[in-house]
């Protein structure tokens, strides 16, 4: 079991909790491979998913996850609930609390929301995304679907390729790497790259940063592209898609300079034609529907880490 | 509040101003400083009260060039009474207010209500400010003549970054027509748009939207620069980064009639509070009480502030005190209205930084009394015999706990709740009448 009641980043995670979670997570996976598709580990338990930003995997990967543990799940979207009269944050989740919510999977556009939730409530909190800041269950299923091709993750080159600086998965999965011993590079132009840390200073793990994307995968285990949103052109941080495309799509030309069983991950949702080549999206080198089922797995695990019943067998 | 006299016995009379600090006791007649007992005034001199000041320091009252009393219009979070009351429990005796209130104050008419306010219902001396352009939208200049003859100590669109180059260079010249500084807030819009902390490693964290320091300095740049072409009086509001001090140092260096301030915040604390760091340890991050505008900057901006007011760069020490209602920061980080409270808390904060060595503690209180006094050109901030007897008694080694619910302020929104600071004042006088005692 976890010893903390909140899962808001992986920034405080040690490389032992996230090991114990990706174990749980391979047992997670035997049960959704069975023909009825049904643990009771969180029986009796209420999880709701509060979803103030549009989701489809992540809202469904949840919602899976808790019903197949047999914990009642409510999804409350904020578009046709009482956040649409102007309701705070803190009191719809006191709210939820009342209603007898013992997990809130929250997804919040605002970086930190989930750790106002967390404080105004005695209820366990999951943060599903949160602004540009941290996305801690997209990287811990990103570890899972490295851990399960490599065998391990320690020592492995990840680069993480696109709009470094508004991405929460970028973010969670600097952590998640950093603390099991992987190395990142970061490869973007400098516009959708965060600020670089200050030694001493709190602030994201030091990570290689390499703005040429044939450099940067050099000798790479991994290449995870992100997702780049078109407003940001509006922005002025990139001039067009058409110039982006031509220096950072990931293609298999590009990919010869990575290892030959590089691999390929994208949180999803894709830019179809913009951040990977289509035929890269297709090819075996892509484990883009490995990391969705994993996802469930893994939420399942964490579910049941911060809440199941030890004494019933899953 | 009876204006008889007072003697403040035998504490240390501290006034860096004249240039004293003995062991003894100050003598307060009819409102007006008497002097120092054996050096103004005869040593037998008796007075009707007696206060015992014993370990204490006694100096001229506080001064704070810039505050937000929020009346009119926003009177859940503040209102001139009760900003006044939080004053006088600071220490302060003379407050300067922004005029960003709801209307702004870009009228005679709002001044005028200001200023009647407050004589009815401050107990400390209230000095307000008029806004630099007309609903402080940065297009047309106030009616600086009539707002000037109306009392307004200064002019100042705090809170709104002028865009307009052309119209802050008019506004300094015209200001200088009636010798009033301008108080610019110094910022580039564009630059620090939909950002809510600092720009720096602490952001790239915690995934929020950074102000770089270069907006600050751009603007401060552009603002000395003009201060040298007009010849209008500049007082930087709330200096922040390394890059302005330096462009201020510079801007002064050159014979520039330029001042500036820093608050006890930036001075004190960093970007790394915004993510949970405090001094005793216990801190959550994304907390809404450090928010402010200009944010919490790096240690490396922190250690500029501090020699900069070492060398003299930084004339006053200002709160920027900001109350907000408990609604208006119990939200998203970036929802979170900008701005923490200041008054009850500065002598603390700064006497913490004296405790540990980062700053001389004559220093300190030369910058709260006769620093801002002639930056606006007040008749305050020593205690020469005759002048209005504004005085300040301080237990500067006191370390007290700071707690929401005993603030006096309506604000609740200080980062330091909780946090263990250094010295306080204790007795508060404003010409002669005691305003404050604890």
């Amino acid at each position: 079991m976890l010893k903390r009641r909140h899962v808001l980043d992986l920034d405080d995670f040690a490389a032992a909790e996230i090991e114990l979670i990706l174990n749980v997570g391979l047992s997670m996976r035997e049960v959704l491979d069975r023909p009825i598709r049904r643990a009771p580990a969180l029986r009796g338990r209420t999880v709701i998913n509060m979803f103030y930003e549009a989701s489809t995997r992540t809202r469904v990967s949840f919602e899976l996850a808790a019903k197949t543990l047999s914990a009642d799940v409510v999804n409350v979207s904020a578009s046709g609930s009482s956040v649409e009269k102007g309701e705070s944050i803190v009191d719809t989740i006191r709210t939820l609390e009342a209603l007898g919510a013992d997990t809130i999977v929250i997804r919040h556009g605002r970086s930190g929301a989930p750790y106002l939730a967390a404080r105004n409530t005695s209820a366990t909190v999951i943060n599903a995304g949160d602004g540009w800041h941290a996305h801690p269950t997209q990287a811990l299923l990103d570890l899972f679907t490295l851990r399960a091709r490599f065998g391990r993750l320690k020592g492995l080159s990840v680069v993480i390729v696109g709009d470094v600086l508004h991405s929460r998965v970028a973010r969670s999965n600097i952590w998640g790497l950093t603390i099991c011993g992987a190395h990142v590079t970061l490869c973007a132009p400098h516009t959708l790259l965060p600020a670089s840390g200050q030694a001493g200073c709190v602030g994201l793990p030091p990570v290689r940063v390499e703005p040429d994307l044939a450099r940067a995968l050099d000798g790479a285990h991994a290449v995870m592209a992100l997702r780049m949103q078109h407003e940001r052109q509006e922005g002025a941080l990139i001039p067009n898609l058409r110039e982006y495309v031509s220096r950072y799509q990931i293609t298999r030309a590009r990919l010869t300079r990575a290892r030959p069983d590089a691999l390929v991950l994208h949180p999803g949702p894709l830019n179809e034609g913009i951040e990977l080549a289509p035929d890269i999206v297709m090819s075996d080198r892509s484990v883009i529907q490995d990391q969705v089922t994993n996802g469930v797995a893994i939420r399942m695990a964490l579910l049941y880490l911060l809440h199941g019943d030890r004494d019933v067998e899953i | 509040m009876s204006k008889s006299s007072l003697l403040i016995a035998n504490g240390r009379v501290f006034d860096p101003g004249r240039r004293i600090d003995i062991m003894g006791s100050l003598l307060v007649e009819n409102g007006l400083i008497s002097g120092v007992v054996g050096i103004d005034c005869p040593s037998d001199a008796t007075a009707e009260r007696t206060y015992d000041a014993r370990g204490r320091l006694v100096t001229p009252g506080l001064i704070d060039l810039h505050v937000h009393l929020r009346q009119p219009g926003q009177e859940h979070k503040e209102t001139i009474a009760t900003g006044s009351r939080a004053a006088a429990a600071g220490g302060f005796t003379t407050i300067c207010c922004m005029a960003n209130t709801s209307p702004p104050v870009d009228n005679r008419g709002q001044l005028e209500f200001v200023r009647a306010t407050a004589s009815r219902e401050a107990i400390v001396r209230v000095y307000p400010l008029a806004a630099v352009t007309v609903g402080m939208r940065g297009n047309e200049l106030t009616e600086m003549g009539d707002l000037a003859d109306a009392g307004a100590i200064a002019f100042s669109d705090d809170g709104v970054p002028l865009r307009n180059g052309r119209v802050m260079r008019h506004a300094l010249e015209y200001a200088r027509t009636f010798s009033r500084p301008l108080m610019p807030h110094c910022d580039d819009p564009d630059l620090i748009a939909g950002a809510s902390m600092h720009e720096g490693a602490v952001a790239a964290r915690l995934g929020l939207r950074g102000m770089p320091a270069a907006s600050e300095e751009a603007a401060v740049a552009r603002d000395v620069a003009l201060c040298g072409l007009t010849g209008c009086r500049l007082h930087v509001c709330h200096v922040s980064t390394a890059g302005a001090v330096e462009i201020i140092r510079l801007g002064k260096r050159r014979g520039f009639p330029v001042t500036a301030e820093a608050t006890p915040h930036h001075l004190s604390i960093t970007d790394e509070w915004v993510a949970g760091v405090r001094w005793d340890g216990r801190g959550e991050p994304y907390d809404t009480h450090t928010k402010m505008n200009p944010p919490l900057r790096s240690e490396a901006d922190r250690q500029a502030l501090i020699a900069g007011m070492i060398d003299g760069t930084i004339d006053a020490i200002a709160t920027d005190h900001a109350p907000h209602a408990v609604v208006d920061k119990e939200v998203e980080f970036d929802d979170a209205a900008f701005g923490i409270t200041g008054l009850e808390t500065a002598l603390g904060v700064l006497g913490r930084l004296v405790a540990r060595g980062e700053l001389p503690l004559d220093l300190v209180i030369e910058r709260l009394t006769s620093g801002p006094a002639r930056v606006f050109g007040l008749p305050y901030g020593s205690l020469v015999p005759g002048a209005p007897a504004d005085v300040t008694v301080i237990d500067p080694a006191a370390p007290w706990t700071v707690r929401a619910e005993e603030f006096v302020s309506k604000g609740r929104n200080s980062p330091y709740v909780g946090q263990t600071l250094v010295g306080r004042a204790d007795l508060t006088v404003v010409g002669g009448a005691v305003v404050f005692e604890r």
